[in-house]
């Protein structure tokens, strides 16, 4: 690779961002009213509305407050304003978001009402959006940059063309010394022999044969009939997929062919080191990018075969297609056309490099597709029923 | 021109990617693993994006694709004839 320096923001706790957004993040599902409230008082900040926090428990709950913390302690993000219904949780939020060093205050409704908590958190987020207008982008190593890939509405033309082409960029970042995450865990299925022949260790690819068994057991536990109706998707059918074997053969393009594994994480838990990390994670795409920022990744690689059109409000999504037909009929969502490979008019290292080529352009502040059209979908992972 | 790709020579089934495939066309396949190209023809229409058979396939065969197994054939598939969910299946779930 040749230009290996990009211009990011470099935050305290030594992570670096492409983004520099000041996010008002809700505890739960009360609280949204609020934060869309002060996210319209003040321009340019961020609301992250979602419908859970009230009575969850035990591992769901402290998923949840991973993935919060997670998400505003991701380096994209500049500030937070955190609004509770009551100070308990709010804080810990709060407290959890402020070990990165960033500024971050917290609100709560109960005895204050909506509108006194509106006026006093719109006063921080006025004065976390001018914090942040002030910083300036520096030159940061392509080492320190995190990259996270997950594909969606896959179809066969995936597996050919748009996973591969990631799996080459992927190869090519892990020689950089940059730290990678892909995941899907129910996605792996079919394919998963292939994974835990990619582990680093014997003790990695044990955790890692655990982490999936136990995601296997719990869908043979509730599915209704061998695709449980939903794995391939009805998109992926009509793409032309037919198995979940065939659907995961093409899923794991996405890890090229030199990388390891080198770790496996729980759902939002963030790596300790540099290298590819499994995370175990839903294949919906919304819930896995989200887990994806919670995990503190700053730029994401979305192939797509029939055209899923997730963003996310924090990460940079960037999509690959290979289907000239969904590349036609949806250009404004595909970021880069990868279908040449499938008419050998354009290599594998031809289509990474392109991808890659288009990662810096990202980090430097370019705007994805996904970015322009609006696409902020944030979606929690419940694990089960709240209490 | 390429109307369908091959992961693996190896592989039972090729994916059809161009739009507008129709029975009784002569189509060429390029193996990507081994970089060479087939012609075969085509005994169904096939949209873009959907399998062909590309070696004859009997009930309970095992489907190669990625050179892995992606599942066992539940009504027997000539060369040529459109692979999918009508017959094949999972192993799996």
């Amino acid at each position: 690779m040749g230009n290996n320096q990009f211009m990011g923001y470099r935050r305290d706790n030594g992570r670096v961002g492409v983004r520099n957004h000041v996010v008002i993040l809700p505890l739960d599902d009360l609280s949204n009213a609020a934060s869309e409230a002060v996210a319209n008082n003040i321009k340019g900040c961020l609301a992250l509305p979602h419908p859970y926090g009230r009575l969850q428990f035990g591992a769901d709950l402290e998923l949840h407050f991973r993935t919060l913390i997670g998400t505003g302690a991701n380096p994209n993000v500049a500030a937070v304003v955190v609004i509770g219904i009551e100070p308990e949780w709010t804080r810990r939020v709060v407290e959890g978001i402020a070990a990165t060093g960033k500024p971050v205050e917290g609100f709560w409704i109960e005895q204050n009402g909506d509108i006194n908590t509106i006026a006093a958190a719109s006063r921080a987020a006025k004065k976390f959006m001018q914090y942040a207008s002030m910083l300036t982008r520096s030159q940061c190593d392509l080492a320190e940059l995190w990259v996270s890939t997950k594909c969606g509405e896959s179809d066969t033309t995936s597996g050919c063309g748009a996973n591969p082409t990631v799996g080459n960029a992927f190869d090519k970042l892990y020689a950089a010394g940059c730290t990678l995450l892909f995941g899907e865990t129910s996605e792996i299925t079919g394919g998963e022999h292939l994974v835990a022949a990619r582990c680093r260790t014997p003790e990695i690819a044990d955790q890692f044969m655990k982490t999936w068994s136990a995601y296997n057991d719990f869908i043979v536990a509730n599915k209704t009939d061998d695709l449980s109706d939903s794995q391939p998707t009805k998109g992926n059918i009509t793409g032309g997929l037919t198995t979940i074997e065939e659907k995961a053969l093409g899923n794991i393009q996405k890890i090229g062919k030199k990388c390891l594994v080198d770790g496996v994480l729980e759902p939002a838990q963030a790596p300790t080191g540099r290298g590819l990390w499994f995370m175990d994670s839903s294949s919906a795409a919304a819930e896995m990018v989200t887990l994806c920022g919670a995990a503190g990744f700053a730029v994401h690689f979305f192939p797509t075969g029939q055209g899923n059109v997730i963003g996310n409000p924090i990460v940079p999504v960037i999509k690959l297609c290979a289907n000239p037909r969904t590349v036609r009929t949806m250009s404004e969502h595909i970021d880069l056309d990868c279908s040449g490979l499938l008419r050998r008019e354009l290599n594998m290292d031809g289509a990474g490099d392109a991808l890659l080529d288009l990662m810096m352009q990202t980090a430097n502040g370019r705007l994805t597709n996904a970015e322009v059209l609006g696409h902020r979908e944030f979606v929690l992972t419940k694990l089960y029923r709240s209490a | 021109m390429i109307e369908f790709v091959v992961h693996d020579e190896n592989d039972s089934t090729g994916v059809v990617v161009v739009e507008g495939i129709k029975a009784g066309q002569e189509i060429t396949g390029w193996v990507m693993d081994q970089d060479k190209t087939i012609s075969m023809k085509v005994l169904s229409d096939i949209p873009i994006g959907h399998k062909l058979a590309i070696k004859p396939l009997a009930a309970n065969d095992t489907v190669i694709k990625y050179g892995v197994d992606i599942g066992r054939v539940v009504a027997p598939i000539k060369v040529g004839e459109h692979l999918h969910v009508h017959n094949v299946k999972t192993k799996r779930w």
